[in-house]
């Protein structure tokens, strides 16, 4: 299977998630297509190392699951501590800087 | 199920030997099938209203996505992304879905005019740029062997970790620990009243004027359910001894609180004459035999 059939779903996967996150307005939505644009770059990842043949690609996208994993745990806190603070998990809500 | 057992294990099989002699149209079919799946449950993503609906989807894409690193030769990705990702990743969405309440289905009106519009315009946009760039773009076949030094995935990505990439690695441990720490720190809750101790737990009690626990519903009424009063000597029923959960749920589904006793009186008749009938079919059955 030719690598450039990969990278195209990644591109599709990762549009996807952009589109979620700028139309849903939940916090933990918005969180969860960030994910998804992360695992689409994953997939490229994986793909551009099977075309050039090392395992580079693969290292990398193992640092960005690691990475992503600490996003999710620091992110997940902020949105409980602002849902605690405010009620609301909507980002809209969330707006005390901007008077 | 023997079918999957067999297709995973020569998924897996062909990933940890490199990949590339995966049989061509058993991969090509794998990837078509897995490629209208993922894309499909993204789509659902943006269009179930519910938290959860929204995260079992993600979990669809990221299994079918362990699935594909597996067949492009990359096992070890493969079980990361199921145990990391599938596991605890969504585990955490999942929990925290359920901390912040199960109302967290959003409202549909748009709070910015036109953000649907102008966020499906960008995604167009997004999407025809980056095919237009990779389109261009010359993106080989596969290389006849995804492993450095030819003796697996998993030993030559050790080797590439270890040597290589060893610094990314260690910072990579100091940034978990501090993201440990920061949601350590961020969901701690300080407590605005002093702990009440034994003494004044025990103050307040008897300034309560009540003693003894409740009473437990249905004690001395005909019925032990959560909803039926109990009854006191005098043969009064004390409301006391229901929740008020239990009441209120009562009201939100439209029932009369108080009202369950004689609907329950007629319950009961119902359900000792069906015995009554039960019993007589069962005797005439073992006169019978």
């Amino acid at each position: 299977m030719n690598p450039a059939h990969y990278v195209f779903l990644a591109v599709i996967l990762f549009v996807i998630g952009a589109i979620g996150v700028l139309v849903r307005r939940n916090a933990i939505l918005i969180f969860m297509f960030v994910e998804l644009m992360l695992n689409a770059c994953n997939l490229a990842f994986v793909a551009f190392a099977r075309m050039h043949g090392n395992l580079d690609g693969q290292v990398v996208a193992f640092f960005v699951m690691v990475v992503a994993a600490a996003e999710v745990v620091v992110g997940l806190a902020i949105l409980m501590a602002i849902y605690r603070a405010r009620r609301s998990a909507s980002v809209d809500d969330a707006s005390l800087l901007k008077y | 199920m023997t079918d999957t057992l067999v297709l995973a294990s020569r998924v897996l099989a062909n990933g940890g030997a490199g990949g590339t002699n995966l049989d061509p149209l058993f991969g090509e079919g794998m990837f078509w099938i897995l490629a209208v799946l993922s894309v499909a449950a993204a789509l659902a993503m943006i269009f179930v209203r519910h938290a959860v609906h929204c995260a079992l989807m993600l979990a669809v894409v990221m299994l079918s996505l362990a699935v594909m690193y597996a067949m492009q030769g990359a096992p070890f990705l493969a079980f990361v992304q199921v145990i990391v990702y599938t596991g605890a990743v969504l585990m955490l969405f999942l929990f925290v879905v359920m901390l912040i309440g199960m109302n967290s289905a959003e409202s549909l009106t748009e709070t910015i005019r036109g953000q649907r519009l102008w966020a499906a315009l960008a995604g167009t946009g997004l999407a025809a740029l980056l095919i237009v760039g990779i389109g261009h773009a010359a993106i080989g076949t596969a290389a006849p062997t995804t492993s450095a030094s030819n003796s697996g995935n998993l030993t030559g990505l050790a080797q590439l970790i270890f040597t290589t990439y060893v610094y990314p690695f260690e910072i990579t441990s100091a940034l978990l620990i501090t993201a440990a720490l920061g949601a350590m720190v961020l969901a701690h809750r300080e407590r605005s009243t002093p702990k009440l101790t034994q003494r004044e737990v025990a103050r307040r009690k008897i300034a309560s004027g009540q003693v003894a626990p409740e009473p437990p519903p249905g004690v001395y009424a005909l019925h032990n359910a959560v909803d039926m009063p109990a009854m006191l000597p005098d043969g009064t029923t004390t409301a006391r001894s229901v929740s008020t959960a239990v009441t209120q749920r009562d009201v939100a589904l439209g029932r009369d609180p108080q009202g369950g006793l004689t609907a329950d009186l007629a319950a009961g008749e119902r359900i000792e004459s069906e015995r009554q009938i039960e019993a007589g079919a069962r005797g005439l059955k073992g006169e019978g035999a």
